[in-house]
C-alpha cells in the first residue's frame, strides 16, 4: 500500500489481516513470566527507583568536586540497578512466550545460482574474447599501480635502516657520563656497583645505553682477546638485550650476573655477558675501557658487533 | 507485538468510506514513514524477530556493549589526550612527579586523569573495558566453537569474529602504548624487536613505522594514536555491523529442546521483550565497567613514570591478552640463526610471529577443516552440546589448555618470586608443561565427554527423595516435588501475533499487565 487513500476494498483488508498471526488477550503466551506479577512490578520498580537515585548521587557529587571512588560507586550502581530493573521487565513482565518464528532456506533455486554464474562467467568472457592483449594491460597497470601506491603509504613512512641499527655513538676516546652527563671517574663505583651510562654527547639515546659496573678492584678478563678491557674491575656492556631490546637492568652481584627484567634472560657478568638461560641468544657485545690520566673512563673503541636484538641484515 | 497500543477492533474498511475516525497517531507516524521508505513489511518483521534465550548468547552481546562504551569512553579521552613525544616539564597535581621531564602525552594522560573532574574514572573505564571487551569476545568464541555455531551456514561470520579479535587485540596493544609511560614504552620496545625479527623486509618494515631505529623520530605516537582512534575502530565498527547483520540474516541458532527444530526459532521476540532485557544489559555492563573505574585501580602511570628507553621495571606485564605472546617469548628456546651474511633470530620471529599467524590461520580454516574431516555439508541451526562431539570439544580444551599455560608461563619471575624457586626451575617447568598440559587436557576431555554421553540423565539435577523404613524392615523411596524452575514446562511455541484482540477486558491492561487474568501455568 503506497497510498491509503486508494487501498483495497475492505474485504481484501480483512482478509490481509487475518493471515497474520493473532492472539487473544488472555492467550497465555502473553501473560507475564513472573509468577505474581505485583511483586515483580515492585521490584523492577525498587530497582529504576535505585538507579535513578544513583544517577541523582553521581550528578549532586560532581557538582561539589567529585571523588573518584564515589563516582565509580554511585555510577556504577545507578547504571547497574537502571539496567537490572529494564532487564527484569524484560523478563518477567512482558509475554512470557515461547514465540517462534520459521527459518527461511538461505539458498536460492537452482536455475537462479546458474543464473548468476553464467551472468559473470558467460559475460566475462565477453568481455575478454579475443582482447586476450587488453586483459593483460588491464592486469598490468592494475598490479603496477598497487605496487606504486604502496610507497607513499609505506616508503614515505620514515628513513630506511642503512647503518642505524648497527652502529652506536660510541667512539674511541668517548668518556663515559651518566644520565646527568656528569664524567665517571674511576673512584666512583665501589665493587658490586653499576650504573647506566653513555658515550658523552649522547645521554639517553637509546642505542647507546650501557651498564657500566665494577665487579673486582683488579683488572678483568672477560674472555680470551679482551685482554685490558675491564681495567680497575670495571666491566661496560651494551644495555640492550640481544633477545628483544629490553634494558638489562638488574645486576645480581653476588651472582654476578646480569637479568633482562622482561623475558628473564641471564647473562654471566665475568664471562663476557655470556647468556646462560633464558631466550636470549647472543652474549651483550662488551665496550673495552680504559681509565686516562685523570682518572676518568673512556672507551677504548665502539663496540665491535651491533647491540640489541637480531635482524637481518646484522 | 502490540500489547499497548492497539484499542479497539481494526479498522475494517475505515479508508473506503471517508468517515475515518480519528487516527491512531502510531499508525499516523508508521504511514508517514512508509509512504516515504515502504518500512512497514519488513520493519513489522524485524519487531517480530525472535531471539532464542540462552545465558550463553549473551557473551557476545557482553563484547558488543563493551565495544559501545569503548566509543563512548573513547570520546571523552580524545578530548583530552595530546599524541605528542614532545618534551615538557610537569607542574600538576601529582607531587612527585612535579619538575620531571615529561612527554606531552603522558602529560596529558596525566592530566586528564587528575585535572579533569571524572577523567580517572572514564579512563580507568576505558581500561577495562577493553580488557572486559577482548575477554568476551575470547568466550563468545569458546561458545561458537564448542556448540558448533560456526558450521554451514555460518562460516563468513566466524571468520568475521576472528577478525573482530585480531583487531581487538591490535588495538587494546596499541591504546596501552599510548600513554607513554615506562611499561608502555617498553612494550614498543619489544615490538620493534618482534617487527625487527621478520627475515628480509623485517628492518625496513621497523625503521619506516618508527621513523628510525627505536625508539624512532617521535612519529611512532601520532601514527599510533589516528589508528588506535580511527582507522581501527572504523574497522571495528563496520565488522560487528556486518557481524550483527549476518547475525540477523541468517537468524540465531537455537540449543535443541521441546518445540525447537532447524526449521524455526524459538524465543522472545526483538519488540518489546527483547529490546528491553538487551538494554538492560547494556546498562548493567555500563554499570560494571564503571564501577570497577571508580574502584579498581588500573594502568597507574604516574607509578611508572614516564618512558626512558634506558628504564626498565621489575614485573613487566603487559595487559593480560597478550600475555600469551609474552609467554611464548619467554619460554622459547635461544635458537638464532647465522650464516650467509644474514641473521634469522627464530627466537623472536617463532613465537611472535610465526606461532601467533599460524593460530589465527587455523582459527580462520577451522570451519572449513572440521567440515571435510566430518564430511558434512548440511545446514547447521541446532547447536551441539559439548559432550556429544568429544573430538571437538577435546580439541578445544587442548587449545585453550595451551594458551593458558603460555599464559602462565609470561609470569615466570613473579611465580619464582612468590614460591621462593628458581627461575630455572621455573621455565624449564614451562617448557615441558606448554607440550604436556595440553595433551594431557585433550586426552582427559575426550574421555570426560564420552563418560558423560554414557551416563543417562548426567549434569541434570535429581529430585530430592524421602526414604522411610517400615516397622519390618522395608525401604521406601518417595520423590519430592520438583524445586522450582525444575521441570518448567513450556508452553508450545506460537508466532509472534501481530494482532491482539483486547475488546472486553478492563482497560487498564495495556498499562498494568498484573490486570491481566492470570491463567494457571501448566506442569
Amino acid at each position: 500500500m503506497s497510498d491509503h487513500t486508494d487501498s483495497p476494498s475492505g474485504t481484501t483488508a480483512t482478509a490481509e489481516r487475518a493471515a497474520l498471526p493473532m492472539a487473544a488477550f488472555d492467550d497465555p503466551h502473553l501473560q507475564p513470566y513472573a509468577k505474581n506479577p505485583r511483586r515483580a512490578e515492585a521490584i523492577v520498580g525498587f530497582f529504576l527507583l535505585a538507579g535513578l537515585a544513583g544517577f541523582a548521587a553521581y550528578g549532586g557529587l560532581y557538582w561539589v568536586g567529585g571523588q573518584t571512588q564515589w563516582e565509580g560507586v554511585f555510577m556504577g550502581l545507578g547504571l547497574f540497578c537502571f539496567g537490572f530493573g529494564l532487564s527484569a521487565w524484560g523478563k518477567y513482565l512482558l509475554p512470557q512466550g515461547p514465540f517462534e518464528e520459521q527459518r527461511h532456506h538461505l539458498g536460492s533455486t537452482d536455475p537462479e545460482v546458474e543464473a548468476m554464474a553464467a551472468a559473470i562467467g558467460d559475460r566475462g568472457k565477453m568481455v575478454f574474447r579475443r582482447r586476450g592483449f587488453l586483459g593483460t594491460l588491464l592486469g598490468a597497470g592494475a598490479g603496477v599501480m598497487g605496487i606504486v601506491l604502496a610507497f607513499p603509504l609505506l616508503r614515505s613512512l620514515g628513513p630506511q635502516p642503512k647503518k642505524s641499527l648497527a652502529v652506536t655513538d660510541w667512539r674511541t676516546g668517548s668518556y663515559l657520563v651518566d644520565i646527568t652527563g656528569r664524567r665517571i671517574h674511576q673512584a666512583d663505583l665501589e665493587v658490586g656497583g653499576s650504573l647506566t651510562v653513555f658515550p658523552e654527547g649522547s645521554v639517553g639515546a637509546a642505542v647507546d645505553q650501557t651498564m657500566l659496573l665494577r665487579v673486582d678492584t683488579v683488572p678483568i678478563v672477560t674472555m680470551p682477546g679482551r685482554e685490558g678491557w675491564g681495567p680497575a674491575g670495571y666491566l661496560a656492556f651494551s644495555k640492550l638485550c640481544t633477545h628483544a631490546g629490553c634494558p638489562v637492568g638488574l645486576y645480581e652481584e653476588e651472582l654476578q650476573n646480569l637479568l633482562c627484567p622482561c623475558h628473564q634472560s641471564l647473562f654471566h657478568v665475568r664471562t663476557g655477558a655470556n647468556p646462560i638461560f633464558g631466550p636470549a641468544p647472543r652474549p651483550l657485545p662488551q665496550l673495552p675501557l680504559h681509565i686516562d690520566s685523570g682518572g676518568f673512563l673512556r672507551a677504548q673503541a665502539a663496540y665491535d658487533q651491533p647491540v640489541g636484538p637480531g635482524f637481518w641484515e646484522r | 507485538m502490540a500489547l499497548s497500543l492497539r484499542r479497539g477492533r481494526p479498522r475494517d474498511g475505515a479508508g473506503a468510506d471517508g468517515a475515518r475516525p480519528k487516527q491512531d497517531p502510531v499508525v499516523a507516524g508508521v504511514r508517514w514513514l512508509d509512504d516515504r521508505l515502504g518500512v512497514a513489511k519488513g520493519g513489522r518483521v524485524l519487531l517480530d524477530k525472535i531471539f532464542p534465550d540462552h545465558w550463553s548468547f549473551l557473551l557476545g552481546e557482553i563484547a558488543l556493549y563493551s565495544f559501545v562504551v569503548l566509543i563512548a569512553t573513547g570520546i571523552f579521552l580524545s578530548l583530552y589526550y595530546v599524541p605528542s613525544a614532545a618534551e615538557t616539564i610537569y607542574h600538576g597535581a601529582y607531587a612527585p612527579l612535579r619538575g620531571s621531564r615529561v612527554s606531552q602525552a603522558f602529560l596529558s594522560t596525566v592530566n586528564l586523569s587528575f585535572g579533569v573532574r571524572s577523567g580517572l574514572v572514564i579512563r580507568q573505564m576505558h581500561h577495562w573495558a577493553a580488557d572486559v571487551f577482548v575477554g568476551s569476545i575470547a568466550v563468545h568464541m569458546c561458545r561458537v566453537f564448542f556448540t558448533g555455531a560456526f558450521r554451514k551456514p555460518r562460516e563468513l561470520n566466524w571468520m568475521i569474529g576472528v577478525t573482530l579479535l585480531t583487531l581487538a587485540l591490535a588495538n587494546g596493544f596499541i591504546g596501552y602504548s599510548l600513554p607513554d609511560d615506562l611499561v608502555s614504552g617498553t612494550g614498543l620496545r619489544i615490538m620493534f624487536s618482534i617487527v625487527l625479527s621478520i627475515p628480509v623486509v623485517g628492518t625496513y618494515l621497523a625503521t619506516f613505522i618508527f621513523g628510525g631505529n627505536f625508539p624512532g623520530n617521535g612519529d611512532i605516537l601520532p601514527r599510533l594514536f589516528i589508528v588506535h582512534v580511527l582507522l581501527l575502530p572504523l574497522i571495528l565498527l563496520g565488522l560487528i555491523s556486518a557481524h550483527l547483520g549476518l547475525l540477523v540474516h541468517q537468524k540465531h541458532t537455537q540449543f535443541p529442546g521441546h518445540g525447537r527444530t532447524e526449521k524455526n526459532v524459538v524465543g522472545s521476540p526483538m519488540y518489546p521483550t527483547f529490546i528491553a532485557k538487551t538494554t538492560g544489559f547494556l546498562f548493567m555492563i555500563a554499570g560494571v565497567l564503571w564501577g570497577l573505574g571508580g574502584l579498581a585501580q588500573i594502568n597507574p602511570i604516574w607509578q611508572f613514570g614516564q618512558y626512558e628507553p634506558y628504564k626498565i621495571s621489575y614485573a613487566v606485564q603487559p595487559d593480560w591478552y597478550m600475555g600469551w605472546l609474552d609467554g611464548a617469548l619467554r619460554i622459547m628456546p635461544p635458537i638464532e640463526f647465522t650464516g650467509w651474511g644474514h641473521t634469522i633470530p627464530f627466537v623472536v620471529f617463532i613465537p611472535a610471529v610465526l606461532f601467533p599467524g599460524l593460530c589465527f590461520t587455523l582459527f580462520y580454516a577451522w570451519p572449513f577443516i572440521e567440515a571435510k574431516v566430518t564430511n558434512d555439508t548440511a545446514q547447521h541451526h541446532l547447536l551441539d552440546r559439548p559432550r556429544d562431539r568429544p573430538k571437538r570439544t577435546s580439541i578445544g580444551a587442548a587449545a585453550l589448555a595451551f594458551f593458558f599455560t603460555l599464559f602462565a608461563a609470561s609470569s615466570t619471575d613473579v611465580l619464582a618470586n612468590f614460591f621462593r624457586i628458581s627461575l630455572n626451575e621455573v621455565l624449564w617447568f614451562f617448557r615441558f608443561a606448554v607440550l604436556v598440559v595440553p595433551v594431557a587436557t585433550g586426552v582427559f576431555t575426550y574421555y570426560l565427554c564420552k563418560e558423560m554421553t554414557g551416563t543417562p540423565g548426567v549434569g541434570r539435577r535429581k529430585r530430592a527423595v524421602i526414604i522411610t523404613r517400615s516397622a519390618t524392615g522395608e525401604y521406601e523411596s518417595i520423590p519430592t516435588d520438583p524445586r522450582p524452575g525444575d521441570g518448567r514446562s513450556e508452553l508450545e511455541p506460537t508466532p509472534v501475533p501481530v494482532h491482539i484482540e483486547l475488546d472486553g477486558e478492563p482497560e487498564t491492561v495495556g498499562a498494568a499487565p498484573a490486570g491481566i487474568r492470570r491463567i494457571p501455568r501448566r506442569r
